[in-house]
């Protein structure tokens, strides 16, 4: 493909900004121009803010003008996944729920990009409150996949995966839950981490569920990702589960290229039967170039993560019914029924009946349940003890190896349609994705090679200790760098040309 | 099968204040059969002893200073209102107030 | 025929309970840093936190939690090792995010006492209540209804919300089951009432209104059958909003369960609503299905562990019980039992308190404020503190005592100041009232008084003093009253040479 300004890395971007080759007006212009052309197909962003986006690119080539220092990512594009909160922007949540409500105001991870410069595109597609595995449970109409556009771009944050791998933007935010930010990344090839609990700022964030959310940095490579980490990141007051430590160096730890003497845990029981081929593939390949790096690459067992899934798909919808009771018609969002004749409980009732989607309804019920009395003990109880035991795996694991490795998802990319009817066996995409959000640690998914049979891509997943995020940046760094030496260019690059209208 | 009733299921839309048809009722009821049978599993390790964690990163006691910051404005909090009348909410009758 | 107060409770006896909500008086509220001024104009204390907004997180106010403790250790109660917030969920447009968030099962305090003491057929009597738990949560949102009386006219009624006491923070102090009150539990629940607001005013952590709701009383009573050895179905009275009303309503609720049972009927456990004109209580809402609140940690808030020094260190630091400063008071103003009765029935203590320590004599200060003031105030149905300060009091009683007013012009300034004519120097102004305490002028009235009573004028030169009395009157009917009498007589005397 002919390398144009928005085939570039942020990083790169970054470079030409500050050489002054190229306006921060310039560079948003070109992006939205390019999301007029395809995102017609892909369907990534639910709405575009031009004039907030202009108005920001304006000043900060202003300030690059005057002399000011900017933060190295002032003027580079992103795409918001459209669950936080950006005042007087819509916030829909993939919701019809929220159609047309303006928050009064900004999340912090927003005030932290605008703080630094970025500038904010628009808002993207998603699954209906983060619920999902392939943004097909968007009230909006479904993500298509840049790779196969007949597939799922992942979920919940398919619209940020895709912007992404369609070079809508050189930059996203993800969020969290169960593999929200990684699956989306590793089946549309790109980079995305889901931080440390507690280290990015939930305010702002629309609550799926509570303990398990996480926003986190989405980009094409390794240290995009972890510059876009270090400007979100940090301390909030506003959060009471925010961590008050200095952000690690994330850059730095991009930067390194060296895995040397480190110790690599691959997780036995996220292997095996269900995998597909071409993943495992892809991933004992990337284990090699690992070990070529000179790490060394040991087996370990985390017993407890067979019960992960099932501990997550009590305590995330439990969480969920509590979280989203507040969408009632009373306050904001639309209002179903309210002809005078009828009462505030009935409306509320026919509201959540038309302003909810299936999964979102499904979840609701299951969770309800799960807290009612009489069951509490067995289901949500349960599984918060499965939590303690996944926590335990992990600090055994850690033990032993700097981090834990693992495919990022069992498969590559599925078909539009092919399980939206089966909710269990969309749950089973997460099996890798859960074990690090149960436990509140760091993950990312990078590309390690596109899948034999499918020519899809295939997801690499790094586990860090909590607040030890810097570690799979430099492990993540180091095996990208390998991968693309033996392929001779990012996997970005070589994903299909999109037809442009 | 861990069985769900309908009428379990519509117990629990009401305690969730969602309308549902009773063909929803039994498609649901299912369905929550099915995945009550793979999420029960969590049971069989649930030991006694076990503590529950609530929060992945354990922390406590964080608190804010009781001072005073300043509010949205009145127009702010009611921008998304679906009804207003002047400075309040308007909303259908609440049925059993005092 | 229905069974009155005494017939009830000889064929029944009750048990009681009380929970006491108290509104916390921090400068912002419970989660977020919206201000918590009473009486705000609708909507403009407000924040995406205490509107529930999307995306919105608590942050614990500090303040909040030292006042629980301080609470707490107030009530001898346990301060908990562990404490964390829960969430009660329920629906209600009143409460943003549909869920309270609430303590649960781990209360920031547990098993404290109260001793309160009643007047008993038998003399004072202690009865101690034991407080079972104190616990923090939040407030809701307020409610309007407009339209229609009844049913669904026209679709006439809706309802408008102001979330500005959304999210103020609250304390619960629930107390277990009252042993032993028998027909005394109205006594009781007032006394108990009255008592924790005192102690809850010396801490200072409240305004503890029960007429704005800053302190709020809910009473849980059942009766049964003298000596069945069983407990009743209880009902749960709420919108009790003055001491006297906590006192009516128990004692109203035990006539309406006792009837109620005396004509076969079953009481249901229900909550009831206190009518304040006729002293009943009328059931509330109904639900149809018991609600099922489906409590679990709060997750977006963190354990309250608190530090034993600390807790230690506000111990230290807590202010003298009421008990012991009405001791102390009594002692100071040398009152006898019954007058200090008096005035913390009245709940003129604090008030007389306040006046003296302004300068008032103890003895004037009680007998103004429980004598004409509380008069005027019975007249009016309203309380003597809200017709006129004690600051006005004490300048009044100063002014007697300087001579520049009598009692009975002191009595007109009063109402001059109840009925808005300014404060009391500014009334004296208005109305004359000062004392004619010129020597020149009283000179003049009493040479008259002198001139037209030659006779008694000399009895009194020949040392008959008590005939002075009449010169006296002469004198302060002349001057229409205005001159001091003591000051009459002694310029009267000296003049016929008898001073
Ligand atoms: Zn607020």
């Amino acid at each position: 493909m002919s390398r144009e300004i928005i085939h570039q890395t942020a990083a790169e971007m970054s470079a030409e900004l500050a050489s002054g080759n190229v306006t921060a007006v310039e560079l948003a212009n070109a992006h939205f121009d390019r999301i007029s052309a395809v995102d017609g197909d892909i369907h990534a962003f639910l709405h575009l803010d031009r004039e907030g986006a202009l108005a920001q690119a304006a000043s900060v080539d202003a300030s690059r003008k005057a002399g000011e220092k900017v933060n190295p990512l002032a003027g580079v594009p992103l795409a918001l996944k459209d669950v936080l909160t950006q005042k007087g922007v819509p916030t829909t949540c993939g919701s019809k729920m929220l159609e047309g409500w303006r928050p009064p105001y900004d999340s912090t991870v927003v005030t932290n990009l605008k703080k630094a410069g970025v500038v904010i595109l628009g808002k993207t597609n998603m699954d209906e409150f983060a619920m999902g595995s392939s943004t097909e449970n968007s009230a909006y109409g479904t993500t298509r996949n840049p790779w196969d556009l007949s597939r799922i771009p992942g979920g919940s944050g398919g619209g940020s995966s895709a912007a992404l791998a369609g070079f809508e933007a050189p930059l996203a935010i993800g969020t969290d839950t169960g593999g929200s930010i990684r699956q989306p990344a590793a089946v549309t090839g790109t980079v995305g981490v889901k931080p440390t609990y507690g280290s990015v700022s939930r305010y702002g964030l629309v609550a799926f569920s509570s303990s398990l959310d996480q926003a986190g940095p989405c980009a094409r490579t390794v240290l995009d990702t972890a510059m876009l980490h270090e400007v979100i990141a940090g301390y909030d007051p506003k959060d009471s589960t925010s961590i008050n430590a200095p952000v690690g160096k994330m850059v730095e730890a991009a930067k390194k290229l060296d895995v040397k003497g480190m110790k690599i845990g691959v997780v036995k029981e996220l292997a095996g039967d269900g995998y597909q081929a071409g993943v495992t593939t892809r991933f004992n390949g990337a284990l090699e170039a690992l070990l070529s790096a000179g790490a060394e690459i040991v087996e370990v067992s985390a017993p407890s993560f067979e019960y992960a899934l099932a501990a997550y798909y009590l305590i995330a919808p439990s969480e969920a019914s509590s979280n989203l009771a507040r969408f009632d018609s009373m306050r904001y969002g639309i209002r179903i029924g309210d002809d005078g004749s009828r009462s505030a409980e009935e409306v509320m009732k026919m509201t959540r009946e038309v302003g909810f989607g299936k999964e979102v309804k499904r979840r609701i019920i299951l969770g309800t349940y799960a807290l009612s009395s009489g069951y509490y003990d067995a289901y949500y109880g349960s599984a918060q003890k499965v939590r303690t035991l996944i926590k335990r795996d992990y600090e055994a694991a850690f033990a032993k190896v700097d981090v834990l490795v693992s495919p990022t998802c069992p498969t590559t990319a599925f078909k539009i349609g092919e399980k939206s009817d089966d909710p269990v066996a969309m749950y089973l995409n997460d099996v890798c994705t859960i074990p690090v959000n149960l436990a509140g640690i760091g993950g990312m998914s990078l590309p390690c090679g596109l899948a034999p049979e499918d020519g899809l891509p295939v997801g690499f997943q790094i586990m860090s200790p909590a607040m030890k995020d810097e570690l799979m940046y430099q492990v993540g760094g180091t095996l990208e760098a390998a991968l693309q030496s033996s392929w001779g260019q990012p996997l970005y690059a070589s994903a299909p040309t999109l037809a442009v209208k | 099968m861990a069985a769900i009733s309908r009428e379990e299921v519509a117990h629990l839309a009401r305690l969730s204040r969602i309308e549902m048809t009773d063909a929803e009722l039994d498609h649901l009821a299912s369905e929550m059969g099915l995945i009550l049978d793979s999420v029960s599993k969590v049971q069989a390790v649930a030991d006694q002893d076990i503590p529950p964690t609530s929060h992945a990163i354990a922390m406590q006691n964080v608190m804010r200073p009781d001072v005073v910051v300043p509010s949205l404005t009145n127009e702010e909090t009611l921008s998304g209102a679906p009804a207003r009348e002047e400075d309040r909410f308007k909303v259908p009758q609440i049925l059993g107030e005092e | 025929m229905a069974l009155n107060y005494d017939q009830a409770l000889e064929k029944y006896e009750p048990t009681l309970g009380l929970e006491v909500h108290v509104e916390l008086n921090t400068n912002s509220k419970m989660f977020c840093g919206c201000a918590t001024e009473f009486g705000a104009s609708p909507n403009t204390q407000t924040c995406p936190v205490c509107l529930g907004l999307p995306g919105s997180l608590p942050v614990v106010n500090a303040k909040a939690i030292e006042s629980s403790i301080r609470i707490g250790l107030a009530l001898n109660c346990s301060i908990t090792p562990f404490s964390r917030f829960a969430r009660k969920n329920y629906f209600y447009p009143d409460m943003p995010k549909n869920f309270q968030t609430s303590q649960y099962d781990e209360p920031i305090c547990v098993n404290g006492y109260l001793d309160v003491t009643i007047d008993t057929d038998e003399g004072p009597k202690v009865y101690r209540v034991d407080i079972e738990r104190v616990h923090m949560e939040e407030d809701t949102g307020k409610s309007l209804h407009v339209g229609g009386a009844t049913g669904r006219i026209h679709g006439a009624e809706h309802s408008l919300l102001d979330y500005n006491r959304a999210g103020i923070p609250l304390v619960e102090i629930v107390t277990r089951i009252i042993p032993g009150t028998d027909k005394y539990a109205p006594e009781v629940a007032r006394a108990y009432v009255a008592e924790l607001r005192d102690i809850l005013r010396s801490l200072g952590v409240s305004d503890v209104k029960m007429e704005q709701g800053s302190l709020r009383c809910d009473a849980n009573l059942s009766i049964s059958p003298r000596n069945s050895g069983t407990l009743g179905t209880r009902s749960e009275t709420k919108n009790v909003n003055s001491l006297r009303s906590v006192e009516r309503a128990v004692r109203g609720e035990i006539i309406r369960q006792a009837n109620r049972l005396e004509s076969g009927e079953r009481i249901i456990q229900e909550t009831r609503h206190f009518q304040e004109e006729s002293g009943e209580t009328r059931s509330g809402r109904s639900k149809e299905t018991a609600e099922d609140y489906r409590y679990f940690p709060e997750p977006d808030l963190l354990p309250i562990v608190a530090d034993p020094a600390w807790v230690e260190e506000l111990r230290v630091a807590l202010p003298v019980k009421p008990s012991i400063r009405r001791k102390k008071l009594q002692e100071a103003w040398g009152v006898p039992d019954k007058e200090m009765a008096a005035m913390i029935n009245a709940e003129l203590l604090d008030t007389v308190e306040e006046t003296v320590a302004l300068g008032a004599e103890p003895t004037k200060a009680r007998s103004w404020w429980l004598g004409e003031v509380s008069r005027l105030a019975n007249e009016k149905s309203v309380e003597p503190t809200s017709l006129i300060q004690p600051s006005e009091i004490a300048e009044i009683i100063a002014l007697i005592a300087a001579g520049e007013l009598t009692d009975k012009l002191a009595r007109q300034v009063v109402e001059g100041v109840i009925n808005g004519e300014g404060n009391p120097s500014m009334v004296i102004e208005k109305r004359g009232l000062k004392v004619v305490s010129d020597d020149s002028s009283l000179m003049v009235a009493i040479e008259a008084a002198i001139a037209s009573q030659p006779e008694t004028a000399e009895k009194v030169r020949s040392g008959n003093i008590p005939a002075a009395g009449a010169l006296i009157g002469a004198v302060m009917k002349a001057t229409g009253g205005q001159a001091d009498a003591a000051k009459v007589r002694e310029l009267l005397l000296k003049h016929l040479g008898q001073a």
